[in-house]
């Protein structure tokens, strides 16, 4: 008990003054030089020896309330700093508002509550799930990109309207897709997104270097519009989903300034530019897994 | 009927095995099946083969049997085997078949073309022929049949950009 004891005391000892000083635990080393420094902020831990005299192992020679007195916790009452809750409860949010009302007779205004009680309350509680690990939201997705993929690389694109056609890798997106372009003028395809398993990459590069594609073509740039209008009846819904994909003008601008930088090095390699044009195809005799692109 | 014989001093072209692709000396003969094997020049240890891996070539050295290492480099090197051999359509061959099957998307399309201008071509010279064949014929014209025959020297098929300017040549040629 005695033994108990001690350690006990000076747990406590340790503690409260501790706190004060902010959980240090080497008052030794700072006694020296913070007594001239701020002896009012920071109390010198002097830790008393036991007050307790051990009779025998675990036995202490005075009673808890013995000990209460000669260590004189009456005079030693601390409390928690209340800073917080204080300022809290002093800035309570407002819980209600008036509000004006219209009509004769009415009495010109209401007093409404801000927070208002739940209308419903469901018959069976939604149980409370389970901890998942390691699921995460599609904007938290690793993204990667194969190593054969490059800026500049020539890609075989196999699905889309624009299948077979050979195009110049730019750069990857956010969301992992890749941002391509024909260009435009050679075969027709334009500042696009393609998907990286859904391509061929083929192991002739264009030299981009120093080659500058504008900041803002991200991914919402080219996402599809949808418009969503809650006043539509069923009937019209099918007639305002824009079908049509529209040409802006910001497009056309940001196509002639990417390929105008790319087409003066197309046009440095060799038959590059009729490559570009034509389109790939598989006939008898010729199995993708026996080419080497 | 059988022109080339397993000797001692045969060279040799090992078709698989480790050491697909290489040429060896036939040494000594250990049995019916396997001869005492050595490709100093070629990176091959002295070691038995079997004979079914190999392919026998034109060349023979003068070596005596069990002659060692160094005799059959000696001799290997008197009579230039490598450049021999790299002389030999055989040897082309193999090489056109590895360049073809290493041909990427865009060589294939290079050679494509080159195929294609190089038809053309042909074919517009055949056509003039045939032409003027046809006029003449009415009047005596065979020998200019005979002309026909001669036709641009087949180029090997073997292509890679680097041959692209090859047939550009034989374009400007015409």
């Amino acid at each position: 008990m005695a033994g108990e004891k001690a350690p006990a005391e000076k747990k406590p000892a340790e503690k409260k003054p501790g706190k004060k000083k902010a959980g240090e635990k080497k008052p030794a080393e700072q006694k020296p030089s913070q007594k001239a420094a701020g002896d009012k902020k920071k109390r010198v831990k002097k830790y008393h020896a036991s007050r307790n005299p051990t009779l025998a192992r675990g036995i202490g020679r005075y009673s808890r309330s013995a000990m209460y007195a000669r260590k004189a916790l009456y005079k030693r009452k601390y409390t928690a700093p209340e800073t917080k809750i204080e300022k809290k409860k002093k800035e309570m949010p407002r819980a209600t508002i008036t509000k004006p009302v219209g009509g004769d007779k009415n009495g010109g205004s209401r007093v409404v509550k801000i927070r208002k009680m739940p209308r419903y309350y469901p018959t069976e509680d939604v149980p409370r799930k389970l901890l998942s690990h390691g699921k995460k939201p599609f904007c938290e997705h690793k993204r990667r990109l194969r190593a054969s993929i490059t800026p500049g690389t020539v890609l075989i694109l196999l699905t889309g309207r624009h299948r077979g056609k050979r195009v110049v890798f730019l750069k990857q997106l956010d969301t992992g897709l890749l941002l391509v372009t024909g260009p435009l003028a050679v075969n027709r395809v334009p500042l696009r997104r393609a998907h990286q398993k859904f391509v061929i990459a083929t192991s002739t590069k264009v030299d981009l270097t120093g080659v500058k594609i504008p900041k803002h073509l991200t991914d919402s740039y080219f996402k599809k519009k949808r418009l969503r209008k809650p006043k539509h009846q069923e009937g019209e819904i099918f007639d305002t989903e824009k079908e049509k994909y529209e040409l802006t003008e910001q497009r056309k601008a940001d196509q002639k300034a990417v390929d105008s930088q790319i087409l003066a090095r197309i046009k440095k390699v060799p038959q590059l530019r009729g490559y570009l044009r034509s389109t790939f195809s598989l006939s008898n005799g010729v199995y993708p897994h026996k080419l080497v692109f | 009927v059988f022109k080339r014989f397993v000797e001692i001093g045969r060279v040799a072209f090992i078709s698989f095995g480790p050491h697909a692709g290489k040429l060896v000396a036939i040494v000594d003969v250990i049995d019916q099946n396997r001869a005492l094997v050595d490709g100093p020049c070629s990176g091959v240890r002295r070691q038995a083969m079997p004979f079914k891996c190999m392919q026998l070539t034109d060349f023979v050295l003068k070596f005596p049997h069990s002659a060692r290492q160094k005799c059959v480099r000696l001799a290997w090197e008197k009579e230039n085997i490598n450049e021999k051999w790299s002389a030999t359509r055989w040897a082309k061959k193999i090489e056109a078949r590895e360049k073809k099957a290493k041909m990427t998307d865009f060589d294939r399309y290079k050679v494509m073309k080159a195929k294609r201008m190089r038809n053309r071509i042909i074919k517009h010279e055949m056509k003039k022929l045939q032409r003027m064949a046809s006029k003449k014929g009415k009047k005596p014209g065979k020998p200019e049949k005979a002309a026909k025959g001669k036709k641009p020297e087949k180029a090997p098929k073997a292509k890679k950009p680097e041959k692209a300017p090859a047939p550009k040549a034989q374009k400007a040629q015409k």
